[in-house]
């Protein structure tokens, strides 16, 4: 069948399974607070406060707090594995700064890899990342529920510890037990005993790292976390075993990110708002599918004068993932901030490397579990703004007037992600510090050193693998990267949310810019595409395109 | 306090819950599988798993696809290279002479290319007949029993939804050795 309509038959099924999805977690995390079972339990175990809300301030404080909680007690376990349990493979002591990025990595949701699961850490420090992958994945949602409530008016943004509590134990904690399931149905291994020894039949003495997979791959999937059990990821035959396996993983990544636009729409009252927000987001993804599918089903340039059969480009693939998964898996794993790879993106044919690339420049279409919502809605106000500046209208949002201190805000976060990006690639390209860890040359060793810096800064997390960065400066670039570019899109989106629900709502008119049609859609799409385009478009053409040139030449 | 309490509540949830009740799981369902997969000879002595591609270099076996990291099960990754890259090319170019390919006869592009994690544990069925000239001789036996052995052994990608036909080469190792030994 055309990969093209397979991938977007794919894409109709994702969003099919979003729906009820999206009803299950607006029940658990939007419940009345009225004297439930499960609130009384809290109470009992967490304290009386945690049932009751406030501010945006005090959210965002407790949501901070966790996080610090959780990045010194990962801090402790990854630093010093090699005196704890669970650690049957022997594995030894962990380099400082690599610990460091390790815990900033997984903390953030980002996932970024500078090791090689298998031969770094033990099983209690890679049960302790798939904890992370939980409580981080549990922290990206409760913030979009509390930006959600801000810009549906209420000045009470409700209780971090509450929110988490049940996004946890009362959604991810069962739909990763459903997919690990099914994981380990379909061959995935799931066990605490060290690495299998056999001998070949030629006799080779051979070692088999092996592990609690599936209960880590499931909620690696759906988290948008994307940080494999082993190095090479979902290309590694314990972690995509088979067709069944790989299109769970698949399916995985978008369900949760797409669910959240529809419980936004629930939240604000305006589920046709959502649709048009779901739309456009869609569009972005066939698009990329389209560049990402079709690039990968040309032959590899390298091949060009060899008597070698006419295929796909198979460097870098998995036969049983069949020549489209990789691709498609490219494109969903970057424009939802997942990160986890089906195919060694370093081999891509040059071209279809701008698919993944922007995926993580927009990182808004859909986007990681809860902020990518977040971030999409940084962009929404810059459409409407831009809007209003064209029709003269001071320009509001769900009935509130959008002025000078949310837009300069919404400026300053937007700005954020391109400096960071476009900053660290610079000073990382110009000096030793990125050249001397290139593994191909060309424009396709820059393009190493920018996807890296668009994957920490997009908490993405997937990489041009061949890039040598286990080095002390990307470690420690890398995770300073990766913390600004996870708090302070949650923070100044949240003080906007904020600072919305304290202003009255003013009476919608026949001059509103209305969200609910395609009007708006069409507008926001066209803006994200536009700034999206004047802020990268020089590195693409530095990257991926000369590459593609240099080919064709 | 409250957040302090929220973080072990998460803990005594995931790794006392979540995890145990996986692993058994695995342990009822599925026994073999979630241990790795781990295939035994006909001695009974683990030869190694189904799911992880091994370095097979003699000519009486069907060679895997190339591996960059020659077929660490303990150290996986994949070449990275571009296709810009020179050291691509070459080592595709050493494999093309290994087998004699020509023009006429092309090479399966999966014989030549490196997988993802360097363990793919499959070929095509194109890349296993390729490789059947090298495998009679070696055994001294009718190219058509090798072929034979092949057709038992092949397995559609998506199984009864059909797809391209993929063989496991440990599994067509030891079918092979069964067959003639």
């Amino acid at each position: 069948m055309n990969p093209f309509i397979l991938s977007l038959a794919f894409l109709v099924i994702a969003l099919g399974v979003s729906w009820p999805l999206s009803r299950w977690l607006f029940r658990v995390v939007e419940a009345p607070l009225e004297n439930n079972r499960i609130d009384r339990l809290l109470k009992m175990l967490l304290g009386k406060s945690v049932l009751t809300g406030g501010s945006w301030k005090r959210y965002f404080l407790h949501l901070l707090g966790f996080n610090a909680i959780l990045f010194a007690a990962t801090w402790i376990i990854l630093s010093n594995q090699q005196h704890l349990p669970l650690n049957p493979d022997a594995q030894g002591p962990v380099a400082t700064s690599l610990v460091f990025n390790t815990t900033v990595s997984f903390v953030t949701n980002t996932n970024l890899q500078h090791y090689s699961g298998e031969a770094t850490y033990s099983y209690l420090s890679q049960l302790t990342l798939m904890f992370l992958q939980f409580t981080s994945a549990a922290t990206g949602i409760a913030a979009f529920f509390a930006l959600s409530r801000g810009l549906a008016g209420r000045k009470d943004m409700g209780s971090f510890s509450r929110d988490l509590a049940r996004i946890t134990l009362l959604f991810l904690i069962p739909l990763a037990a459903l997919f690990a399931g099914i994981y380990i149905i379909a061959a995935i291994p799931m066990t605490l005993e060290g690495a299998a020894t056999v001998t070949t039949l030629e006799g080779v003495s051979r070692t088999i790292a092996r592990g609690p997979v599936a209960a880590f791959l499931a909620i690696k999937q759906l988290g948008t976390n994307g940080g494999g059990f082993f190095g090479p990821n979902s290309t590694h035959p314990f972690e995509g075993a088979g067709i069944v396996s790989n299109f769970i993983s698949l399916l995985a990544i978008p369900i949760i990110p797409m669910a959240c636009v529809w419980v936004y729409g629930s939240i604000v009252g305006r589920p046709r708002h959502a649709f048009v927000i779901a739309s456009v987001m869609a569009a972005f993804l066939v698009l990329k599918i389209g560049i990402a599918v079709t690039g990968e089903s040309a032959p590899t340039a390298a091949f060009a004068q060899l008597p070698i059969a006419e295929s796909p480009n198979l460097e870098g693939k998995e036969l049983r993932f069949g020549a489209t998964t990789g691709p498609l898996w490219s494109v969903l794993t970057t424009c939802t901030s997942n990160g986890s790879v089906g195919a060694m993106h370093g081999s891509f044919n040059p071209l279809s490397l701008l698919a993944p690339f922007s995926g993580m420049w927009l990182n808004a279409t859909f986007g990681g579990v809860g902020v990518g919502f977040i971030n999409f809605f940084l962009f929404m106000i810059i459409a409407i703004f831009i809007a209003g500046l064209m029709v003269g209208r001071t320009p509001e949002y769900l009935g509130k007037k959008i002025e000078a201190r949310e837009m300069a805000l919404a400026a300053a976060a937007f700005l954020l992600h391109p400096l960071l990006i476009l900053g660290g690639t610079a000073l990382f390209a110009a000096t030793s510090l990125g050249s001397e860890t290139i593994a191909n040359p060309g424009p396709r060793g820059f393009s190493e050193i920018l996807y890296e810096f668009s994957s920490a800064a997009a908490n993405n997390g997937s990489g041009l693998e061949g890039l040598g960065d286990a080095t002390t400066p990307w470690n420690i670039a890398t995770g300073i990267v990766m913390l600004l570019g996870r708090y302070l899109p949650i923070i100044i989106p949240l003080a906007i949310a904020g600072s919305l629900a304290m202003k009255p709502k003013v009476a919608e008119s026949s001059g509103t810019l209305s969200t609910d049609t395609p009007t708006f859609g069409f507008v926001t799409f066209a803006v994200i595409l536009f700034l999206g385009a004047l802020t990268f478009l020089p590195v693409a053409l530095l990257g991926p395109v000369l590459e593609h040139l240099m080919i064709k030449r | 306090m409250t957040i302090i309490r929220l973080f072990l509540l998460c803990i005594v949830a995931i790794g006392f819950v979540y995890l145990p009740a996986m692993l058994g799981f695995a342990k009822i369902t599925a026994p073999e599988t979630s241990r790795g997969s781990i295939i035994k000879g006909s001695d009974g002595k683990p030869v190694g798993s189904r799911l992880v591609a091994q370095g097979f270099i003699r000519p009486e076996y069907f060679h895997p696809r190339p591996s960059a990291v020659d077929y660490n099960a303990k150290g996986a990754a994949g070449s990275n290279l571009s296709p810009t890259n020179p050291k691509l090319t070459e080592r595709a170019a050493e494999i093309t002479e290994t087998y004699s390919a020509t023009a006429e006869n092309p090479i399966p592009a999966d014989l030549v290319t490196a997988s993802g994690s360097g363990l793919d544990p499959d070929i095509s069925l194109a890349g296993a007949i390729y490789q059947i000239p090298r495998v009679a001789a070696a055994r001294n036996l009718p190219p058509e029993k090798i072929r034979a052995v092949i057709d038992h052994i092949k397995r559609p990608l998506m199984g009864k939804l059909g797809g391209p036909e993929l063989l496991n080469v440990l599994e067509l190792n030891l079918a092979l050795d069964r067959n003639f030994r």
